[in-house]
């Protein structure tokens, strides 16, 4: 039965930090492994395949006294288009913004295509963002020039 | 283009584009102009391309430079395990210029990034041929005086061919009207269909290689390769319906051409060879000229 009343399913509040919302449930691992967030010390709190109109299954990702530099964050709109961040101070929301989808990446991402040097020599790989669709991007590698679906990249 | 490597064919505007056809134009009816004396060129094949290694040295030849470099890997240090980095940082204290082919797609970018000199691609794996490209257009241009408005039909593998892809970037600076014929399983890639969208450029695919050439002023002739096809059956099936032979010329335009980057194996039949319309060995002749036009361009000479 449907229950308006039902409490929503919270995920512990933070004093400072950043969250990270709108995180397509299927993708919550490659944005932790993109954002390094395994190697991280303070406390962060997952929520994940929760509800969401937009994507029907969302993830949330709370971080204490963690901030990004938006080079680093915008990272994550190639699998995750519509993350929104909320920055927290002292419980409340100071100031909120969208991930944008950056022109170049470097490094964080494998090449798909196997015969390509950077799957084959010691060289970093680098991509430029295309805009494939509304809700798509594709990544055009700087070196063999071939197409890696973004759902489909490994990262490192 | 001074300076400036040469890794695919976007690095190059329309105008860099006219530029070094222009150059070559001048080269074809001037041959004898020894511009790279004093200058050493190395030739590094990472993998063997007979063709193209002496269509480049027989321009560095006729210009009057020094070629140094190996022709295989097997004669070279990268048998040892070397990096392309050490190897390119290596010959480039020996040479003023690179030009490299390599079984690897992205390794002449690679090579260009880590070079003091400028580099020239020669092939990297199945990406990108850009000096064929420019040696197409030459061609293209030569026997149509102009390279704007022109129907041109591409033949065969169209989805592995890496110079009828960049033949397609390169023309749709000239407002060129396409033709794809190939089988269902080699046809032209979507991001490259998309491109000519984009651009508002005309396309027609067919399936049949039968009497729909009769508009064409260029046919671009390509191989059809017998790894891109698990079934040996399909493959000796499919390579005999997309040849050219020289009956269905018959009712084709005055100004037609046919080229073929070579070499061939049975896509373009022996009795082709005889009529004026087959264009395959002037073609490759081309590549020098054109050659001697990118390398001096670079060179600053
Ligand atoms: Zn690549």
């Amino acid at each position: 039965m449907a229950d308006s009343s039902k409490p929503k399913l919270q995920v512990s509040a933070i004093r400072n930090g950043t969250v990270i919302d709108h995180v397509p449930a299927k993708h919550l691992f490659k944005v932790i492994a993109i954002l390094g967030l395994d190697k991280i010390t303070t406390q962060i709190t997952f929520g994940t395949n929760l509800e969401s109109k937009k994507l029907g299954h969302k993830a949330i990702i709370k971080l204490s006294e963690v901030f990004f530099k938006d080079e680093d964050i915008n990272k994550i709109a190639l699998i995750a288009p519509h993350a929104k961040l909320n920055i927290i101070k002292n419980f409340k929301v100071t100031e909120k913004s969208e991930v944008q989808v950056p022109e170049k990446i470097k490094g964080i991402a494998k090449c798909g295509n196997p015969n390509c040097i950077t799957n084959n020599d010691h060289v970093n790989t680098a991509f430029y963002v295309l805009p494939k669709d509304k809700e798509k991007v594709a990544l055009k590698c700087h070196y063999c020039e071939k197409i890696t679906d973004p759902e489909d990249m490994e990262v490192f | 283009m001074k300076d400036k490597s040469l890794i695919s064919i976007d690095d190059y505007s329309k105008a860099d584009i006219i530029n070094t056809l222009d150059r070559a134009e001048d080269f074809e009816r001037n041959p004898h102009q020894p511009l790279l004396e004093g200058k050493v060129i190395a030739s590094l094949f990472f993998e063997p391309s007979t063709r193209t290694r002496l269509s480049f040295e027989s321009a560095i030849s006729r210009l009057g430079g020094k070629v140094i470099g190996f022709a295989s890997k097997d004669s070279s240090s990268v048998q040892k395990g070397e990096s392309l980095k050490d190897t390119i940082k290596t010959v480039n204290n020996y040479c003023d210029l690179i030009i490299m082919r390599h079984p690897l797609e992205g390794s002449a970018r690679y090579a260009s990034e880590v070079a003091d000199v400028p580099v020239i691609n020669a092939g990297d794996g199945a990406n990108q041929h850009p000096t064929q490209t420019l040696l197409d257009l030459y061609s293209i241009r030569q026997t149509q005086g102009k390279l704007d408005d022109l129907n041109l039909f591409l033949v065969g593998d169209l989805k592995y061919g890496r110079t009828v892809h960049s033949l397609l970037m390169a023309m749709s600076n000239f407002n060129t009207t396409y033709h794809f014929v190939s089988p269902p399983e080699l046809r032209v890639p979507e991001e490259y269909k998309m491109f000519l969208k984009e651009k508002k450029l005309k396309f027609h695919e067919h399936t049949d290689f039968t009497d729909i050439i009769s508009d064409a002023d260029i046919i671009y002739m390509t191989r059809i390769q017998r790894e891109r096809f698990s079934d040996p059956m399909e493959y000796e099936k499919t390579k005999n319906s997309y040849v050219l032979r020289n009956s269905m010329l018959e009712g084709t335009k005055d100004n037609l051409r046919i080229l073929h980057p070579l070499p061939r194996v049975n896509e373009i039949h022996d009795d082709v060879d005889e009529n004026k319309k087959a264009y395959y060995f002037p073609q490759a002749l081309n590549g020098v000229y054109t050659r001697m036009a990118i390398m001096s361009s670079i060179l600053g000479l």
